[in-house]
């Protein structure tokens, strides 16, 4: 697939180098800091065009003509929608994605409607990210928590820790412990690798375990996987930026929720804005400050701020001083590698959680969502199945009859309303959704292929 | 650096260049000429050295940093130097020595052309098919076609192209993969070339002589099946049809590929380069003419011409064909046309020497230097076609032409001190180094009877000309190997 990306800031670079890995994908990046982009090009097989990414020359450079997709991700809204909507009327290019930060822009669909802009697909990683963490904080304990059929599924990963009732136990007794509830384990990283769950797998303390279950059956999961926890009622969130001051009002109507920004004039606005919330003007690595205000008693400490450095040196100062669990934003993969597990519980990557978005479309056939995992090394993919026993190597057979690729589990079906979380004799039947876990996304394309025979392909 | 995946690469493309000793096989079968043996026993070599080195390490996976690709690019090429040479070795005719063979090996690749064997139109057709068919393969390069046919090099690829190609500016990628790129440019260079046979054979070449001189035409490369080049043919239609396709053989195949796409002539005059280098052409066919014609060396101006024009092409892009005795031409022209190969084509061409582009970019910054005498502080940025080029590409360029006068002047200095005159010395190393071929006094014909050690000197000139100097000297700095 052709696919141009406008502007090459972090998310912007992230989408270029998840995407040239891919040998399917040809990339084109536009922007008009030439440093960046060289440095770029040194590194990843792509072509890159200097310029500013709205104007029409600048996009017929860079092939718009032929593309089969624009992602805009500059800093600037505007630019974005614009250059979807010249990318429309001069190109005709088929799928346009813009990143909108405004919720005032993307709050009104009419915009966006025939005769309005042409922009296929809005994303907003703010808003992404401030969902994710969200559901973070409600699941305590999680480390990834991923909706799919709008939610009715669910993909947890999480530590398994010493209290828990299955560690230290094979997995198939999981049966006995909670025999009304179905859950699948999709995968289990020990140590940083990945292990094929089997029915006689031990599970170790320190394995970080992700499985596939209904939503309302998760709890009772991750109970098996470490003691119970309360729900979290007092969240301390660092920075009012666009992300914190997002979590702040999604959370302020069941959470104690104390919001501390740095800026008093935005810290000011927010207040102005927000009910129930606690804004403090004051730095969030002040100790006397988070000392005052009972951080200790915090059941979730989140640093939110622009800068990652502060982010990771609060909530680590957050942690040492009693914050039952802290997380922290941290755009450097490196960084979070390097932070999570340790003193910090869970580094959240705007860009992961943004990719997976950008993936949904960019894949071949039939993919309903895709979420990217492990800085990108993994990937949990739902897909509708199409065909039927005879065009299809999948429809009509068992599961345990399908050769998957290596490292790959095939968690759960969606049937219409049903939820059939995946066993070895489930059969699999057209239009199915199904919710597969890829260790190795190297094998993305293989499994495309597997799931979407005789569909049409883009 | 990983050695391992240098040595996979490296076995890999020398096991693809094994194939290559197949098509001679195949002119020996269908003339009979009785030389298939050389080049079965090539393959064989070249084929087992390969799998040699790439089986023991054929699982390795890693990504190919830019260090690897230099050290890709600089050992393949030493390698292809053997392993071409390997055929030439084993044929009873011509009989060659291991000295001689490397040196026609690689002044076949790096499309110099020089030669240093002496009765050409006696030999078997197969061995004079494989010299004209490594020119080819050297034009645009092995390297690129293993990059354009093997894209698992992925990224690596892109490092060895990098260190490749040749020209100031490398980061113009024609599609995002690099894969594609390369495959464009051989397209590209196929097309060329069937276009050149073609124009041969209407010119009335006879169907081998037309491809094996269309081989070293789009290549700039020189060799030829016969001892007196392209005067063998003695046609003026054979001149025209070489003087068009060695002009555009040295002009960038990148832009010949934006015109094909866009189908768009227009687009040439746009480019600086291109420009530059045509009305440079022109303007020295046309003192060439008139010096020919006014000292009365020719008696007819359109004689005059058609020697000129092909002569002035031949060592602009320094190809080396030969259809007069240029030298042996009055005055200053026997010099000139030696100097004008330093100019030589335009970068993404097949030409060796500096390149149009670097010249253009150096004159530019001679004129502001001028402009900043009277005005000390006026700001004059260097721009090619409104655009402004950057101070490291500029500092890069003046640091090119410094290195490559150096090693200019130590090799003619080496070239003398193995007891060529000085004549023979600095046009040797400017035929060489330039990958031209033909120099003047005594390697106007042939470099058969220089001292070994002074082709060696050649050789190395050969390869340094075609890998532009630094990717071959950067092996020999310390910073390379420092970990």
């Amino acid at each position: 697939m052709k696919i141009i990306i406008l502007g090459a800031g972090q998310v912007g670079r992230t989408a270029a180098y998840q995407l040239s890995r891919e040998q399917a994908n040809a990339i084109t990046v536009v922007d008009t800091n030439d440093e960046i982009l060289r440095d770029l090009q040194d590194r990843l097989d792509i072509r890159t065009v200097v310029g500013n990414a709205g104007h029409p020359a600048i996009l017929e450079a860079a092939g718009c003509e032929t593309a089969d997709m624009i992602v805009a991700l500059t800093n600037s809204d505007e630019v974005n929608m614009i250059a979807c909507q010249v990318a429309h009327s001069l190109f005709g290019t088929p799928t346009k994605i813009a990143r909108i930060r405004s919720s005032d822009y993307s709050l009104r669909p009419q915009l966006f409607e025939e005769g309005g802009l042409h922009v296929d697909v809005m994303i907003s990683p703010e808003q992404l990210v401030t969902d994710n963490v969200g559901r973070l904080i409600r699941y305590p304990g999680a480390l990834q928590v991923l909706d799919f059929a709008d939610g009715r599924v669910r993909l947890i990963g999480m530590r398994a820790v010493k209290g828990g009732q299955l560690v230290g136990h094979q997995l198939l007794e999981l049966r006995d412990h909670i025999p009304n509830r179905d859950v699948r384990v999709a995968a289990i990283y020990r140590r940083g690798r990945s292990i094929k769950p089997e029915g006689d797998t031990v599970i170790e303390e320190g394995d970080e375990v992700f499985f596939i279950a209904a939503r309302d059956d998760i709890r009772s999961m991750m109970k098996e996987l470490r003691t119970e926890e309360d729900p979290v009622k007092r969240v301390v969130i660092a920075g009012a930026g666009n992300i914190g001051f997002r979590l702040a009002r999604a959370l302020e109507e069941t959470n104690q929720v104390k919001l501390i920004e740095r800026d008093p004039r935005r810290a000011r606005r927010a207040a102005e804005i927000l009910s129930r919330t606690l804004v403090l003007s004051g730095d969030a690595a002040d100790e006397e400050l988070l000392l005052e205000e009972n951080i200790d008693d915090a059941d979730v400490f989140v640093s939110l701020t622009n800068a990652e450095e502060a982010n990771i040196l609060s909530a680590m100062l957050a942690k040492r001083l009693g914050a039952h669990r802290v997380m922290a934003l941290i755009n450097r993969p490196a960084y979070a590698e390097l932070i999570e597990g340790g003193t910090i519980d869970v580094a959240i990557s705007p860009q992961t959680i943004t990719i997976g978005a950008l993936l949904e479309h960019v894949r071949r056939g039939d993919v309903v969502r895709v979420h990217s995992l492990r800085r990108g090394a993994a990937e949990a993919i739902e897909a509708i199945v199409h065909g039927d026993s005879r065009s299809s190597p999948v429809v009509g057979r068992t599961i345990e009859d399908i050769v998957l690729p290596p490292g790959t589990t095939l968690g759960a079906i969606v049937r219409g309303d049903e939820v059939i979380i995946a066993h070895h004799d489930t059969v699999i039947e057209a239009d199915d959704h199904v919710i597969l876990f890829l260790t190795d996304r190297r094998h993305v394309e293989a499994v495309g292929r597997l799931f979407q025979a005789g569909a049409r392909l883009r | 650096m990983h050695l391992s995946m240098v040595q996979r690469i490296l076995g890999l493309m020398l096991a693809l260049f094994s194939l290559t000793m197949l098509p001679p096989v195949g002119v020996s079968l269908y003339y009979a000429d009785g030389h298939w043996y050389p080049f079965v026993g090539a393959f064989v070599v070249v084929g087992v050295v390969g799998a040699a080195l790439y089986l023991p390490v054929r699982k390795v996976r890693r990504d190919l940093r830019l260090r690897d690709g230099f050290l890709i690019v600089a050992l393949f090429w030493v390698g292809l130097g053997l392993a071409g040479a390997t055929p030439l070795l084993i044929s009873d005719v011509p009989a060659l020595s291991f000295t001689d063979a490397v040196f026609e090996a690689v002044s076949g690749f790096s499309t110099t052309g020089a030669t240093v064997i002496v009765g050409l139109d006696s030999l078997p057709r197969s061995i004079l098919y494989y010299r004209q068919q490594i020119q080819w393969l050297g034009g645009m390069s092995i390297i690129v076609l293993a990059v354009a046919l093997m894209p698992m090099l992925g990224i690596g690829g892109m490092s060895l192209f990098k260190a490749e190609t040749p020209g100031p500016v490398k980061d113009q990628k024609l599609t995002p993969r690099i894969a594609q790129t390369a495959r464009a440019l051989w397209g590209v260079y196929v097309m060329l070339t069937i276009a050149c046979a073609a124009g041969y054979l209407l010119a009335g070449m006879s169907p081998f002589d037309a491809i094996s001189h269309a081989f070293s035409t789009t290549s700039t490369g020189g060799f030829s099946p016969y001892d007196a080049s392209l005067g063998h043919f003695d046609s003026a239609t054979v001149d025209a049809v070489a003087t068009v396709f060695m002009f555009l053989g040295g002009a960038s195949f990148a832009l010949h590929f934006t015109v094909f796409r866009n189908r768009d002539p227009r687009l040439y005059w746009r480019d600086p380069e291109f420009t530059s280098y045509f009305w440079l052409v022109v303007t020295i066919i046309g003192i060439t003419t008139v010096y020919l014609w006014a000292t009365s060396h020719m008696d007819h101006p359109l004689e005059s011409l058609r020697y000129a024009a092909l002569q002035v092409v031949s060592l602009h892009t320094g190809t080396g064909y030969v259809t007069h005795d240029f030298a042996n031409w009055p005055g200053a022209l026997p010099a000139m046309l030696m100097l004008i190969s330093f100019i030589s084509g335009c970068a993404g061409g097949t030409t060796g020497g500096m390149k149009v582009i670097r010249w253009l970019i150096v004159v530019k910054q001679a004129a502001v230097q001028f402009k900043h005498l009277v005005h000390p502080n006026a700001q004059i940025p260097v721009k090619l076609s409104g655009r402004v080029v950057p101070p490291q590409v500029i500092s890069a360029v003046a640091g090119f032409f410094a290195v490559y006068f150096v090693v200019f002047g130590i090799m003619m200095m080496l070239l003398m001190t193995f007891g060529l005159d000085q004549v023979t010395a600095w046009s040797a190393v400017a035929a060489t180094l330039n990958n031209v071929g033909p120099g003047l006094g005594d390697v106007f014909v042939s470099y058969r009877d220089i001292p070994d050690a002074a082709k060696w000197v050649c050789t190395v000139a050969m390869l340094a000309g075609r890998l532009e100097v630094f990717t071959l000297l950067l092996l020999f700095t310390p910073d390379f190997w420092r970990k």
